[in-house]
């Protein structure tokens, strides 16, 4: 075999670009075959730019691509899978209410005599399939009934099904527990085993050190790097991706908690479905530290959020700040009892995004008498003097304060909304998910900023999709499980008792309601 | 009390039934392309302005030609012509479904205003012949049988094309892979895409074969139950298909059911002659009922999850 013929996928200077953007700047990237390859590198770097283009969903501007050494054409996907190029995308592309059969065949469906769908036939298919690479599933299942892990699971059969060689998974952890995430690398390393190509697009370095045989790094839209997996470290490729020397780890003292500032007694609630998703939750918050909640999402850990920020209404028990029972206020009230909320949905909840900067500065304080005349006439010159100062000290990179928060970069809005919230110097800041989507830099900020705002003696509560984010910045770990605490843990505790406890499994330590 | 007395009492009559089917095939055709339409993600609240463009050109065709097949066949192409507007715009062009909806309505009714006057001048359009309609058939044996005969099997002959629709609907859209792929277009049409399904052909197939059932319920009321064309002939039936198609969930049985209790509605309607209540209450009934439908009280139902919005290829 050529060299030429060894490369399952060979991707030369490909350029995309979008209107303001060049997401592809002469990108080279190969493959190959039989080995896992991760594509690493911050968000708006290009990758998912450059796996689009390989499987077709995205036409470049200029460039070619080699498939197991032959030169092709992709117009659509279509053209990708006949290639034998299959994608996991990072938000799954199944749909809820199909079976789990029905999502797996789309597209290549079995049919009988009378062109009708035949179930039977499906079923034996999916069998056979799931049989051959030990991946167990139920293919009547309602896709919307299945958990996270095994919804991840069907897509890959789905992809297998359709016989693909050379498979794309997309930030495939993002959504799994560590246990679930180490399965998956089991299938992993038995597909690769059984001769497939695996593509593995990450920002977590720890995972793709440990699965991937070779590494790409991108930024800005260019390939900054080949590297080999043996030979390199956590460091190295971080600095590649950065641009910069960055601290991993985050630096801080230890904790020196002060007086309860909020308690949570016993506290139920409903998601939007109105089923129970808060069934009883206490715990204490102390000055001067950081309480984490690990647990899978989808737990209740947003309502408990949007409970807190006054955004969500109980359906039972109290919320205590200092003596003052707010469990029935409404998230003006608790702002102006001192409560800040970092939410989840930048875009969506945090902020208004045909404002400026300046306007969403304030959001939340038009009223204060810092910001209004009156709560009737805005202070201009006020709310300008202050959008400056929080963009100079929150570092947010733009132009200017007047520039719409649509026009910023992901970490940068999240900046702003950090700023905004830290700004009115709150005694209890709830942060949920503050780092989710933002780069490198932006999170080693916003870190150091709460690690920041603990030490002044803010109560810190942080909600984290992100393990390793959760167990670095808190003093103590509450782990929540079905609307439920159903332990709190120290920071060091293994990674593997935290996953265990936030699937059900494991017993609880202490003070756990 | 006595006007109730007279609707119980025209209830038991199978005159009665037999209105209330044909009243309610007519709007089953065009719900049954909403709930097609809709089921491949494209929101169509153009049957109105369809079903009047094929009434409008099946009469058209028909005073020509002196064939109501033919005017038939004329009726559905200018439905599907409508139709394929809406899904240009729609589709191609990710406009507001909505608002491409409400134009397409507006526009029949100022085309087939224009066409009447540049036709036939200020005069009446002019009646179809007797043997020029399409045709009432009996079904021998089966319409013998007592009440339910005649309501079944004495009707026009569109009533039995419609029922014959109603089951290929249902089989097509929840038993084939045809109805299985136009179902995931409509619920997530980025994972149709990825997995190799055309999004753009399914979704213009759904929305033109809309348009080809609301043209023919145009020519089933043009030249099947009346005889001639009046301007905005329809009114209003094509938005009550809309809501039948709601009330029935987006399935076509259930649109079937409730497109039965409009039917209903307006076969009272028709036969205010022989009751005591006054007409104009009476003909407010099918709107009050669409009304209480589109209220949502009578059960929430979900609409495929990408009804509505356009597809961006790419897009998450």
């Amino acid at each position: 075999m050529t060299d030429a013929e060894r490369l399952a996928v060979d991707m030369r200077g490909i350029v995309k670009q979008f209107p303001g953007v060049l997401a592809n700047n002469h990108v080279d990237f190969s493959v190959r075959t039989g080995e896992i390859h991760a594509l690493v590198g911050e968000n708006g770097a290009g990758k998912s730019t450059l796996m689009n283009v390989l499987y077709g969903l995205i036409h470049p501007d200029a460039g070619e691509i080699l498939i197991h050494g032959k030169p092709t054409h992709l117009t659509g996907p279509r053209d990708a899978i006949a290639l034998g190029i299959g994608m996991v995308h990072q938000h799954f592309m199944l749909i809820p209410v199909f079976s789990v059969g029905e999502n797996i065949m789309l597209g290549r469906e079995p049919v009988d005599g009378m062109r009708l769908y035949n179930r039977a036939r499906a079923r034996k298919l999916i069998n056979d399939l799931t049989k051959k690479y030990g991946l167990a599933l139920d293919p009547d299942t309602r896709m919307a009934d299945l958990p996270v892990g095994l919804q991840q699971r069907a897509e890959i059969v789905k992809v297998l099904y359709r016989g693909a060689e050379i498979l794309i998974l997309d930030e495939p952890t993002g959504v799994l527990t560590p246990q679930e995430t180490k399965e998956l690398f089991v299938v992993l390393r038995d597909l690769v085993k059984g001769g497939k190509t695996i593509i593995f697009i990450s920002h977590k370095l720890k995972e793709v050190l440990e699965i991937s045989d070779r590494i790409t790094v991108m930024r800005r839209g260019k390939v900054v790097g080949h590297l080999t997996t043996r030979e390199t470290s956590e460091e190295e490729i971080a600095t590649m991706m950065v641009g910069r020397e960055v601290l991993l780890r985050v630096d801080k003292k230890p904790a020196r908690p002060g007086a309860v500032v909020m308690r949570v007694e016993n506290v139920t609630a409903s998601s939007d479905r109105g089923v129970p998703a808060l069934k009883g939750v206490s715990f204490e918050l102390r000055q001067g530290e950081i309480l984490g909640i690990a647990g899978v999402e989808g737990n209740g850990q947003s309502e408990l959020m949007e409970v807190l920020a006054g955004t969500r209404k109980t359906t039972g028990g109290h919320v205590l700040l200092g003596d003052r029972d707010i469990t029935t206020y409404d998230a003006r009230t608790e702002r102006d009892a001192g409560v800040a909320f970092i939410p989840e949905d930048r875009r969506g909840t945090g902020l208004v995004l045909s404002f400026s900067i300046a306007e969403n500065s304030i959001l939340g304080r038009e009223r204060s008498s810092r910001f209004s005349w009156n709560q009737l006439l805005l202070k201009l010159v006020a709310i300008r003097e202050w959008a400056r100062r929080l963009v100079k000290e929150f570092d947010v990179r733009t132009p200017s304060i007047d520039v719409a928060a649509r026009n910023l970069s992901g970490g940068n809005q999240q900046k702003v909304i950090v700023a905004r919230e830290m700004g009115s110097k709150p005694k209890v800041l709830l942060a949920a998910q503050p780092t989710r989507g933002v780069d490198i830099g932006a999170i080693e900020f916003i870190h150091r900023r709460i690690v920041q705002e603990r030490d002044e003696g803010t109560a810190v509560l942080l909600v984290s999709a992100e393990l390793d984010e959760v167990r670095s910045l808190s003093d103590r770990i509450a782990v929540m499980y079905e609307g439920r605490i159903v332990s709190i843990e120290s920071p060091d505790t293994p990674e593997e008792r935290l996953g265990l406890l936030m699937t059900g499994g494991g017993k609880a330590r202490e003070g756990a309601a | 009390m006595s006007g109730v007395g007279d609707i119980v009492h025209l209830l038991f009559t199978a005159n009665l039934w037999q209105a209330t089917l044909a009243a309610a095939v007519l709007l089953l055709l065009p719900a049954l392309g909403g709930v097609i339409s809709e089921r491949s993600g494209v929101v169509n609240i153009a049957m109105e302005g369809m079903m009047l463009t094929g009434a409008f050109f099946a009469v058209v065709a028909d005073l020509a030609w002196h064939n109501p097949w033919l005017a038939t066949l004329v009726a559905i192409v200018a439905g599907g012509l409508m139709a394929t507007i809406h899904a240009v715009v729609s589709i191609q062009f990710r406009a507001d479904q909505i608002v491409s909806g409400i134009a397409i309505n507006i526009f029949a009714a100022g085309l087939t205003v224009f066409l009447v006057n540049r036709i036939y001048g200020l005069q009446d359009v002019g009646h179809v012949g007797p043997n020029e309609l399409l045709p009432y058939v009996d079904i021998p044996a089966l319409d013998q049988i007592p009440f339910f005969g005649q309501v079944v099997f004495d009707q026009n002959i569109v009533v039995y094309i419609a029922l014959i629709l109603l089951v290929a609907t249902h089989i097509v859209l929840f038993r084939t892979r045809l109805g299985l792929r136009i179902r995931a277009v409509g619920e997530h049409p980025q994972a149709a895409d990825t997995a190799g399904l055309n999004v753009y052909v399914i979704r213009y197939s759904a929305v033109i074969t809309s348009g080809l059932l609301s043209g023919l319920s145009g020519a089933f009321l043009a030249i099947g139950i009346s005889n001639t064309f009046v301007p905005n002939m329809t009114d209003g039936r094509g938005y009550i298909a809309l809501a039948a198609m709601i009330f029935g969930k987006w399935t076509p049985f259930g649109a079937f059911i409730a497109c039965l209790i409009f039917g209903l509605g307006q076969a009272i309607y028709d036969n205010n002659s022989i009751i005591h209540v006054s007409p104009y209450l009476l003909s407010m009934l099918p709107y009050l009922l669409t009304l209480i439908v589109l209220a949502g009280l009578v059960g929430r139902a979900t609409p495929p999850a990408a009804d509505g919005l356009p597809y961006v290829p790419g897009s998450e």
